[in-house]
């Protein structure tokens, strides 16, 4: 029963499409002259013609689809070949799909562009280059017929793959031409269509991923099985900043099938043994010391007090600030003030970090699951001592990503463990435990928002001051301007001033305010979570608006459109959420909205919950808004903001990484609880595109998960939750 | 040297006696539909049947076995991806990731062996596996569409 992959060096396919191809190898015999990969080609007996980078077709006019951007449950797999495949006019069924390696793309002066796939970018950071793709390789199908036929281009015309000339009817299959178009010089200047013309564009189209993953065919990078490989289990300094100071082998080689132990960089252990079972056993066996470093002492409950005291600190860098703040509070006839607080929490993707590696001293070659493969190859490169060209990484779908897969930690590990073994492939698979306590963490943030109403009960002035960690600093403090971090603010920062965040710009007008941070950082590791500082933001936000209405006797949802005279979208989202969810009935169930716009995506939640008089949370349904310019698949726009409830509410209900001693306390899923059926509302879309951009799907609505349910809870018992998680406070005052 | 009863196959596998039967699953047989995802029976991704009863196999040590259960893995609840749970999730295009699925799978399909026509408080109380893509709200509608199907 045991199946080893025999994998291809150059061509690794993810297994999808129509084709029913399961993970194996496809050579793809491509036109390029400086491909000479001949050996893994002699067994491919079919040829398939690279029409251009983005596009194979073979002679049974199988489309090949190459993808750039890394699948990850998204569904950006699917809506990036239906963007090539519209423009390219070829039958949908007969689509499928291929990872170039990141190795191919620097080898071809970077042809796929940008493989790292974050920040919902992944289709509207790729759009225009992708259609234009598949509307060239259209036009040199259409031109190979017409050479062949000896017509003039404009007499021919394509549907679904069949090319027709008009005047004698004569047909060609995209099959037939691929060969002969593939030797064709590219066109210039060809345009994509017209939106009206969409035909697979904006299609309820099936994922094209589904088949195996139902039949447990589906392999994912934790799946990887080569010939001879070996498995290694790894443990890391537990403490924030600790080092490995020594560990006893000889106590554990004797133990069932262990080969080596091995140190990784100064901070990790790892046993590498025939099976991965063996080499976690005797890894939770092996003694170890660890020297303690910088963070040896940090706990959560300390770093509260920093937070708390950054909240009325001078320190802070202004990101957003308009009219006259200091007067209108002067003047105000009543001024509301709250702090809110969100923790540190982990990605905890369903399947654990892992990769696997073959280094030798002239090549090593990556398997992994990972959001950036460029990153991940360069860290392949400088792990293993080898230039880039002598490195290449193949590209497994994701067992989830949300941002934990573009960090290269586990890629960097694995080759340095595979430098120490040349020759034997080793596979590296973290156990839960270590996936958990050596995350890069959503950042744990705070804010003091003060609001001024006026005798009308108008909001004239609004003040936000954030304190906390910032991504930037901790990963990239090179991208800082003059010290402050751009994206502490998202969703909150002011039009025109950085293209970088212009899709992250606050879409209310106030009257005066003022928004700013006090960076304090952690001796934590922060990193990018699906939704990242929109998450945090929108509570601030969209929760104190909440109190605000309520504090000026009005109607959270006419509060809320009053100020959102430039923003008609937002508005629209807002009004459909609250209106299909019947906002303003007295059927028992109490209401919380939001709207919040990130990710170029404007996008609202009405929540309907109960809370019985044990203070028992029911979420009993949420009706949620969504309005991404364009929703090239709307079944999987319906799907992303139906599990941005389960991410964004597991998060606001549970999750929670508190550190003591330096150490993370939550270890596995029985302290840092997910949501399961039982908590999970039922969840009604509105996807509404209402044309003209291009915004984000899959982490937009994150945010508007946790305001809408805080606000429902607040009109259900009176109560304002502020801190989160939820998960031990009392919904009703004892 | 242990003997089990794997998808209607006799096998014989070579595994330590506490080794979860999960990874000689995985690890000896091949069988990698079920996954590995806290290894204390929390989230449910390694789920897999014991006659035909939902057992999280990541915690259950293969010296437990007799070698007379009949053991089904996520490759063996059809042969063609045909088992009422597979068509409903197909045809509800369900997965996202897919990592869980197999387990949520197979948890579904449990389910459905003992309660035929499940209330959704069956359901809330008998499938308790964890998606962090969030398939839930479509997984109920699976379920409910699954029950109605034949195999």
């Amino acid at each position: 029963m045991a199946d080893t992959i025999k994998l291809s060096r150059r061509n690794f396919i993810i297994g999808t499409g129509a084709a029913g191809l399961t993970i194996g190898i496809l050579a793809s015999c491509s036109n390029n002259s400086e491909d000479s990969a001949a050996p893994d080609q002699a067994a491919n007996a079919e040829p398939n013609p690279e029409v251009n980078a983005w596009v194979h077709i073979a002679p049974d006019d199988t489309v090949t689809i190459r993808i750039a951007r890394s699948e990850m449950g998204q569904g950006t797999l699917t809506g990036l070949a239906q963007l090539v495949a519209d423009e390219l006019d070829c039958d949908w069924d007969k689509v499928t799909t291929e990872y170039p390696t990141p190795g191919e793309n620097l080898a071809r002066d970077r042809v796929w562009r940008d493989f790292s796939t974050g920040g919902s970018r992944g289709i509207r950071g790729s759009v225009d280059y992708v259609r234009e793709g598949g509307a060239v390789a259209r036009a040199m199908l259409i031109q190979a017929a017409a050479n062949q036929w000896e017509v003039p281009v404009g007499e021919c015309s394509v549907e679904k793959g069949v090319i027709t000339h008009g005047p004698s009817g004569n047909k060609l299959r995209y099959g037939e031409v691929a060969e002969a178009a593939s030797g064709l010089t590219p066109p210039t200047g060809v345009q994509v269509k017209d939106p009206s013309d969409w035909k697979i564009i904006g299609q309820p189209v099936k994922r094209l991923d589904t088949a195996d993953k139902v039949t447990g065919a589906q392999k994912y990078g934790a799946d990887l099985q080569l010939d001879g490989m070996l498995n290694a289990a790894i443990k890391q300094a537990p403490k924030r900043g600790g080092t490995l100071a020594s560990f006893d082998a000889d106590a554990v080689m004797s133990m069932p099938g262990v080969r080596k132990v091995l140190q990784v960089d100064d901070t990790a252990v790892a046993v590498v043994a025939d099976r991965w079972w063996q080499a976690k056993t005797a890894l939770d066996a092996l003694p170890i010391e660890w020297n303690d470093g910088e963070g040896a002492d940090y706990s959560s409950a300390s770093f509260e007090t920093e937070l708390d005291n950054a909240l009325t600190a001078d320190d802070a860098a202004v990101a957003n600030m308009s009219g006259e703040v200091d007067a209108a509070f002067a003047n105000a006839a009543q001024t509301i003030e709250a702090t809110y607080r969100v923790p540190h929490q982990n990605h905890a993707c369903m399947e654990p970090m892992n990769a696997t590696a073959i280094w030798t001293e002239d090549k090593c070659e990556v398997w992994c699951p990972t959001q950036n493969g460029e990153a991940a190859l360069g860290a392949a490169s400088e792990a293993a001592g080898l230039p880039i060209e002598q490195c290449d990484v193949y590209k497994l779908l994701l067992g989830g990503g949300f941002g934990r897969r573009g960090m290269s930690d586990y890629v960097s590990q694995v080759v340095k463990i595979a430098k120490q073994m040349p020759g034997t492939p080793i596979k590296l698979l973290w156990s839960r435990e270590e996936d958990m306590q050596h995350g890069f963490y959503h950042p744990t943030t705070r804010a003091r928002c003060e609001g001024a109403l006026d005798a009308d009960g108008n909001l004239t002035a609004i003040k936000i001051r954030i304190a906390g960690q910032s991504i930037l600093a901790g990963l990239m403090p090179q991208a800082l301007q003059n010290g402050t971090d751009p994206f502490a603010f998202q969703g909150l920062l002011p039009s025109g001033v950085d293209e970088r965040v212009e899709d992250q710009t606050l879409k209310y007008t106030f009257p005066a305010l003022k928004f700013d941070h006090a960076m304090r950082n952690p001796p934590v590791r922060p990193g990018f979570w699906r939704g990242v500082n929109a998450n945090q933001n929108a509570i601030y936000l969209e929760c104190f608006m909440d109190e605000l209405a309520h504090a000026a006797g009005k109607d959270p949802l006419e509060f809320r459109l009053t100020y959102m005279g430039d923003a008609p979208q937002l508005a629209g989202v807002l009004r459909a959420a609250a209106e299909k969810s019947g906002w303003g009935n007295d059927d028992g169930k109490s209401r919380g909205l939001c709207a919040f716009y990130s990710f170029g995506a404007y996008t609202a939640a009405c929540a309907e919950v109960t809370v019985d008089d044990a203070g028992q949370l029911k979420i009993h349904r949420i009706v949620a808004a969504t309005d991404p310019g364009y929703a090239v698949n709307p079944q999987q726009v319906d799907a992303q903001v139906a599990g941005s409830f389960v991410y964004g509410l597991s998060a606001a209900l549970f999750e929670e990484i508190t550190f003591e001693n330096g150490e993370v306390q939550e270890k596995n899923f029985d302290t840092y609880n997910s949501m399961r059926l039982r908590d999970m509302p039922e969840v009604e879309t509105i996807v509404m595109p209402s044309g003209g951009f291009w915004g984000g799907v899959g982490e937009p609505t994150i945010a508007v998960a946790a305001p809408a349910v805080l606000n429902a809870i607040y009109a259900a018992t009176g109560k304002r939750i502020r801190n989160l998680p939820i998960k031990d406070q009392s919904l009703r005052d004892a | 040297m242990a003997e089990l009863k794997v998808n209607g196959q006799t096998v014989n596998v070579d595994a330590e006696e506490n080794t979860p039967l999960l990874w000689v699953l995985r690890e000896h047989l091949g069988l990698t539909g079920a996954k590995y995802g806290c290894g204390i029976a929390q989230c449910g991704t390694c789920t897999i049947h014991i006659d035909g009863q939902p057992v999280r196999s990541c915690t259950y040590p293969v010296g437990a076995l007799s070698g007379e259960e009949d053991i089904t893995t996520i490759e063996g609840l059809s042969e063609d991806g045909s088992h009422p749970v597979q068509q409903a999730w197909v045809e509800l295009d369900i997965p996202q990731c897919g990592y869980c699925q197999p387990g949520m799978i197979m948890a579904v399909a449990g389910l459905l062996n003992n309660t035929p026509d499940p209330t959704d408080e069956d359901i809330d109380a008998q499938v308790t596996n964890i998606c962090r893509c969030g398939t839930l709200a479509r997984v109920r509608k699976g379920i409910h569409l699954a029950k109605t199907k034949k195999a």
